[in-house]
């Protein structure tokens, strides 16, 4: 479901705002956080320009009249019957949610091994916010000592949840996932009923996978050869003077990256050295 | 009713080799809204205008560029691109095998079923052969006019091909500032892990239903039909005064709660 359409065209906020705030909910102990985006959408930024080189902006404009529309102008509808829409705001489907579905409230602890891999979406790291860090690390060091993920349902910006919440070296991350009800069943796809499968045939795969079988995965396998040569080709076309243009432009990206990391580190050392100076003066 | 293949391909694994056809494994069921016009409650378009003017620019006028540092852009030329996209193959090839969890469920992006297409003991032989050796395979191949990674899994004696992110749209932990040492007391710790061991359980997907989602529909519904229907309030909530002292009463209320649970039982 689409959010708005107001975010990212003002261009300075995407950076330091968490994409939503909400609360973790252990028994009786509750983990106020700020979820950051784990995964980024775009790979190497193709941007759209005109003619004459200048960047162009996306701008919406009303079908019937052809007037050009502002934030301001434009709703979110729901449609109900063909060409019938009802109007809903944000703050309406917000509403909507009741109070402890706002919670992240782990209510099982499960091996993390146990869920197949179909189910997994997204990823966003933790942030302790509201000096819940003390309360945030004894909940990341007791499930990475107990091998755990929590799971959960919620709801975020107008949809609903199921996630495992886990500790990523100290650090909590919330991995979204599928309901069931959104994966399909290999009778749903249509695929063939299972076939007791031929002995040799089994085993000579099961060689092949030997064979080919590492520890550890090399994350460099997984470089955009594309962007890359994107970015060669267009390094080359530079440093030739050809097709170059000067554009005005929104923060980058990579902004976003290191902007987490700061934020993080910042959250996490200011719990950790309050702590610290409570036990010294107790 | 049977799903579509999008796809038709064939795994490769060294000298051997299975024909597949990919299926979505995954069912959009998101409530869907569309942009309106506030005033004439009618659809919006999009079009790319040019930031002086403000006048619509066609499609025909469109170039790509490409950032090489901030503010500069090179040009690329339709030609050039097409140039780069990798050469077509119908070859799934799995580069290597791992032990499950080893590829992060970050690099996971859509998962896809694998039929066979053809040889169907070829199919449930590798998919028997990768379950036995508990292994996920990594794989490549070239779909769209992109290259896709992709990680092979056996699930419930089928074969699934999850699309894996690019490094770059992945923030890898390496990438995160390591966590402070713990601030926590050990009977703080030895409570918390007692608490998880009270609530531990297999996963049932099934427990767990997108009851918002019914919610919402019934609300648009019931506003279609002209009603008002009643909002909540939102409040926000504050950290925990008393680790101890809450982690302490959860554990009481849990094995109050298994207790009345067996005595039903008996």
């Amino acid at each position: 479901m689409p959010r708005s359409t107001k975010k990212k065209e003002g261009g300075q906020d995407a950076s330091t705002r968490p994409f939503w705030s909400g609360t973790i909910t252990f028994g009786l102990v509750s983990i106020p956080v700020d979820l950051y985006p784990g995964n980024r959408d775009t790979h190497v930024g193709l941007r759209t320009l005109g003619g004459d080189g200048a960047a162009l902006q996306r701008r919406y404009f009303s079908e019937k009249s052809g007037r050009q529309l502002g934030d301001d102008d434009i709703v979110r509808g729901y449609e109900h019957k063909k060409g019938k829409f009802v109007i809903v705001t944000d703050e309406e489907l917000d509403r909507l949610a009741p109070e402890k579905t706002r919670d992240i409230e782990l209510k099982r602890f499960v091996p993390l091994e146990d869920v197949p891999p179909l189910y997994f979406d997204r990823s966003y790291f933790l942030v302790p916010s509201g000096g819940s860090s003390k309360a945030y690390l004894l909940l990341a060091e007791s499930m990475a000592a107990a091998g755990k993920a929590g799971i959960a349902t919620f709801v975020m910006r107008g949809k609903e949840y199921l996630v495992a919440i886990r500790s990523d070296r100290g650090i909590l991350r919330a991995d979204t996932m599928r309901f069931a009800d959104e994966i399909r069943t290999p009778a749903e796809v249509g695929l063939p009923k299972k076939t007791k499968a031929n002995a040799a045939k089994v085993k000579r795969f099961e060689q092949a996978i030997r064979r080919a079988s590492k520890r550890t995965l090399a994350t460099s396998l997984l470089t955009d050869e594309y962007s890359e040569q994107l970015l060669k080709l267009a390094r080359k076309k530079r440093n030739a003077g050809k097709d170059v243009v000067e554009v005005e432009v929104e923060e980058s990206e990579k902004a976003e990256v290191i902007d987490l990391m700061a934020v993080l580190q910042k959250s996490l050392k200011a719990g950790g050295a309050g702590a610290a100076r409570r036990k010294r003066a107790a | 009713m049977a799903a579509r293949a999008i796809w038709k391909g064939n795994l490769k694994l060294g000298r051997l080799a299975v024909p597949v056809k990919l299926y979505s494994a995954i069912t959009d069921r998101d409530v869907h809204f569309h942009l309106l016009e506030k005033r004439s409650r009618q659809r919006v378009k999009q079009h790319m205008v040019h930031p002086e003017t403000g006048e619509e620019v066609s499609s025909e006028q469109v170039q790509k560029g490409l950032e090489v540092e901030p503010g500069t852009f090179v040009i690329l030329k339709e030609e050039e691109l097409q140039k780069l996209e990798p050469q077509d193959s119908r070859d799934i090839e799995l580069l290597q095998f791992l032990p499950p969890q080893v590829i992060d469920n970050q690099w996971y992006e859509r998962p896809y079923y694998l039929g066979p297409d053809g040889d169907t003991a070829g199919y449930f032989a590798l998919a028997e052969a990768l379950e036995k050796q508990k292994k996920e395979g990594l794989a490549r191949w070239v779909m769209r006019d992109r290259r896709q990674f992709g990680a092979l899994w056996a699930q419930d004696g089928y074969l699934t091909l999850i699309t894996l992110r690019n490094a770059d749209e992945v923030l890898l932990p390496k990438d995160l500032p390591a966590a402070p040492k713990r601030s926590a007391t050990a009977a703080e710790l030895r409570m918390a892990k007692e608490l998880i061991g009270l609530l531990e359980g297999p996963f049932d997907p099934s427990e767990f239903h997108d009851e918002y989602r019914e919610r919402v529909l019934e609300f648009l519904e019931a506003r279609a039909k002209g009603r008002r229907p009643k909002l909540g309030r939102i409040k926000t909530r504050t950290a925990s005064r008393s680790l101890e002292s809450d982690l302490g009463k959860s554990i009481e209320a849990m094995r109050r709660a298994r207790k009345s649970k067996e005595r039903d039982v008996a």
